[in-house]
């Protein structure tokens, strides 16, 4: 085994500025109410960052609703469009900076920004761009109209990623936002802003107002709000879904999961095994699709097994910013603390947790790949999800029980099945309650494809065709 | 004189008639207010009682072909129309409607049947698609029934507003427990019959009398219930809030309109869930 020498990209290739307002009508308003964002692997600060205030949301949906009335609605689709794709084009423009400046206030692979995130972020908009003229042929009959004025709320595990899931479709549509990014995770949105600037963008059509999750809620109380778009936690989900009870508010909620990889013995092992890898500890297992139930035919229960811990005996954690690490940062003190929490009590009910040697770095947050064996389907580990590089580890015997337990969940998110057996695959799919299932592979993502959950992993879908719906309503 | 032999009306649970379990009925009026019957009163324990049969009922149900689902809901077009006479009786009985309006009424619930009934095979041709995505992936969305339906029927009408209550949810194969009018609740009896003698699996639809303020709060807070369409009920607000619990799918009033002969694919597409299934393409 050779040791691997520091590759580390630039820190140079961003610039944040020292505090940021928010970015209302165009324009950055005075920092105030600040708090500091940072860097989760060196717990170095890296801007102030202003916490939005019921004024602030209000000034935010003022913008926008101006911007729906006076400019935007009055656009037609196809110079819609065009702003999408000069938006498009500046994110690849400027592809290596955003991953930069991800990696840096996330805490996850520059491998993962640079060569996931941001070129599915920049591919988003060009996707959703061809949409704006051709919306009558969305499923919806003959001009369909837009909301009105949309807030977006996403979370700190693909900050811009999730950014561009949301934006892209509801400018396309011919909806105006106000978005808020995690509370974490605000410094990409804050580029981005940038980003609308340059591509010269109409004042008003993107709103960004940072803060936390009182912020949050007042987006989605504001009564001149039309649709909320929130990707998070099922907890938060359901106080939205609370909240706009009783009104005409629409909503898209993408929320929790805890899906079960499934692998048969007739499988590719060893892609099976790289399927798993990157099933749950691709962005630290900080997913909500992440494959955290691995349900395993006992008959190869443990060959998968001993090729599962000796592929983690190889993966590299640490610093983020070196292109050669596979697991970075935990993105926030409090995540680390939950992912802890959540382990012990695994390990009470009687799981058997296993983690490979590996140094754990002296600041920033931290935890080591781990698997769980030896626990059932009634277990907190099994049943609740962790959100972080921890796999638990069941067996089945036959396909109908796999099916049982691995639909034996409140959530339905995403499955992946693992097969050689095509009509095992197909019926596998029939039968298993998720929004996304991967056979063969796993974690897959693209702009043309519908992603979002059954069941408490919320309803609605982004992306494709499916995707630009959540955005419409007919036009009768 | 003869004297004639009266129904006794109850509820249908999991393809049977029981009545009540709390042996509770209440006193159902003509429209010129005079004593029709004693309707049974659906209890808490016959909505769960349902959501059990319902539940145990679903997966079968949308597991049969939908060339069968579709031929099953075109039974239950051709049994109401045998049944014509009867339920033009009752809706005139009870709304005070005209023989030709009621009649109307009737043809639209018929043919509300027979317009769902052409869906069953259609719905993934026309709402489901192949995504191009930029990878060597085979990549489809085809969509599922989301489960488990609660169905408040509109207050105002006794049979079409039902019909184009449960149809739409089990055309994909969701079971339902639907709640009828409370005022207007015989026809909803005798097309519980109806669909008895339909082929259709027992469980699949199940239709309780009552309160349907009442009956809302625990069907909308049942955590095995995926979705709940609130159009009958008088507070829709309140049963929104106790069905975000588990996050079930809201059809909120007002949303469809319920007296026609055709329904609407997006309502639906409202019960159903996208799945999307990805596999690698090589060899």
């Amino acid at each position: 085994m050779f040791d691997y020498s520091p590759a580390p990209e630039s820190k140079d290739l961003v610039k944040f500025q020292a505090s940021y307002g928010h970015f209302i009508g165009g324009k950055f308003t005075k920092p105030a109410n600040t708090f500091s964002t940072i860097n989760p692997a060196t717990e170095q600060v890296l801007a102030e960052i202003s916490h939005g205030t019921a004024k602030d949301v209000d000034s935010a949906v003022k913008a926008a609703r101006t911007a729906y009335e006076k400019t935007w609605s009055k656009l037609d689709g196809a110079t819609r469009g065009k702003y999408l794709y000069r938006i498009a084009r500046i994110i690849q423009e400027r592809s290596r900076e955003l991953a930069v400046a991800e990696t840096l206030n996330n805490g996850k692979p520059i491998r993962e920004t640079r060569d996931a995130d941001i070129p599915l972020v920049a591919s988003w908009f060009f996707y959703y761009a061809g949409w704006a003229d051709k919306l009558d042929y969305a499923g919806l009959g003959s001009n369909p109209r837009a909301h009105g004025v949309v807030s977006q709320i996403v979370p700190w595990n693909f900050p811009l990623m999730m950014l561009a899931w949301k934006i892209a479709p509801a400018l396309a549509a011919g909806n105006t936002v106000v978005l808020k990014p995690a509370e974490t995770t605000p410094l990409t949105a804050l580029l981005f802003a940038e980003i609308c600037q340059q591509a010269e963008l109409p004042d008003g059509v993107v709103n960004i107002v940072t803060g936390f999750g009182d912020t949050g809620a007042m987006m989605v109380g504001h009564p001149d709000v039309n649709k909320i778009a929130f990707t998070g936690s099922t907890d938060v989900g359901r106080k939205i879904a609370k909240q706009i009870a009783g009104t005409d508010k629409k909503a898209t909620l993408e929320l929790g999961g805890k899906a079960a990889n499934i692998v048969f013995e007739d499988a590719a092992l060893d892609q099976a095994v790289e399927g798993i890898v990157n099933g749950i500890f691709f962005n630290q297992g900080h997913v909500c699709c992440a494959g955290s139930r691995l349900l395993v035919q006992e008959s190869v229960q443990d060959v998968v097994i001993k090729k599962l811990k000796a592929r983690m005996e190889n993966i590299r954690l640490g610093d983020p910013m070196d292109k050669n690490t596979d697991i970075g940062a935990i993105n926030s003190k409090e995540q680390l603390t939950k992912i802890d929490r959540l382990v012990k009590q695994g390990v009470k009910e009687g799981g058997e947790a296993w983690a490979p040697s590996c140094v754990i770095p002296k600041n920033g947050f931290w935890y080591a790949p781990t698997i769980i064996t030896g626990v059932s389907p009634a277990n907190t580990v099994v049943r609740e999800e962790i959100f972080g590089p921890v796999l638990s580890v069941m067996t089945f015997r036959t396909p109908a029980e796999a099916v049982a337990k691995a639909n034996n969940s409140q959530y339905g998110l995403s499955a992946g099945v693992w097969s050689e057996k095509g009509s095992r695959i197909l019926k596998m799919a029939d039968q298993l309650n998720a929004g996304v299932v991967w056979a063969n592979t796993f974690n897959q993502f693209d702009p043309a494809s519908p992603f979002g959950g059954f069941k408490e992993s919320g309803y609605g879908r982004e992306g494709g065709r499916h995707g630009l719906l959540s955005y419409l309503k007919g036009s009768n | 004189m003869r004297l004639e032999v009266k129904k006794t009306y109850k509820l249908f649970i999991g393809g049977k008639f029981p009545r009540s379990e709390s042996g509770r009925v209440y006193i159902v009026n003509n429209h010129k207010g005079v004593f029709l019957a004693n309707v049974a009163k659906a209890s808490r324990k016959d909505v769960r009682d349902s959501v059990v049969v319902a539940r145990s009922a679903q997966s079968s149900w949308a597991g049969a072909t939908p060339y069968n689902r579709g031929q099953i809901l075109y039974r239950i077009a051709e049994m109401l129309e045998g049944r014509r006479e009867q339920f033009v009786a009752e809706i005139r009985e009870l709304t005070g409607k005209s023989e030709k309006q009621a009649n109307q009424e009737v043809d639209s619930a018929i043919d509300s049947w027979v317009w769902h009934a052409g869906w069953t095979d259609k719905i993934d041709a026309v709402a489901g698609n192949m995504n191009p995505v930029a990878g060597p992936f085979f990549n489809i969305s085809t969509n599922q029934p989301t489960g488990v339906v609660a169905a408040f029927a509109p207050q105002d009408t006794s049979l079409v507003g039902l019909v184009n209550t449960i149809a739409p949810a089990i055309v994909s194969g969701n079971s339902v427990i639907a709640i009828s009018s409370e005022t207007l609740p015989i026809c909803a009896v005798t097309l519980a019959e109806v669909l008895e003698t339909s082929d259709l699996p027992g469980g699949v639809v199940n239709i309780l009398t009552g309160n349907a303020s009442e009956l809302g709060s625990w069907l909308a807070s049942h955590l095995d219930v995926n979705a709940i369409d609130l159009e009958g009920t008088s507070n829709a607000a309140e049963l929104e809030m106790l069905a975000a619990e588990n996050l079930k799918r809201v059809i909120r009033k007002g949303s469809y309109s319920r007296n026609g002969a055709q329904g609407s694919l997006q309502h639906i597409l409202d019960l159903m869930e996208t799945k999307t299934v990805w596999h690698p393409k090589g060899h």
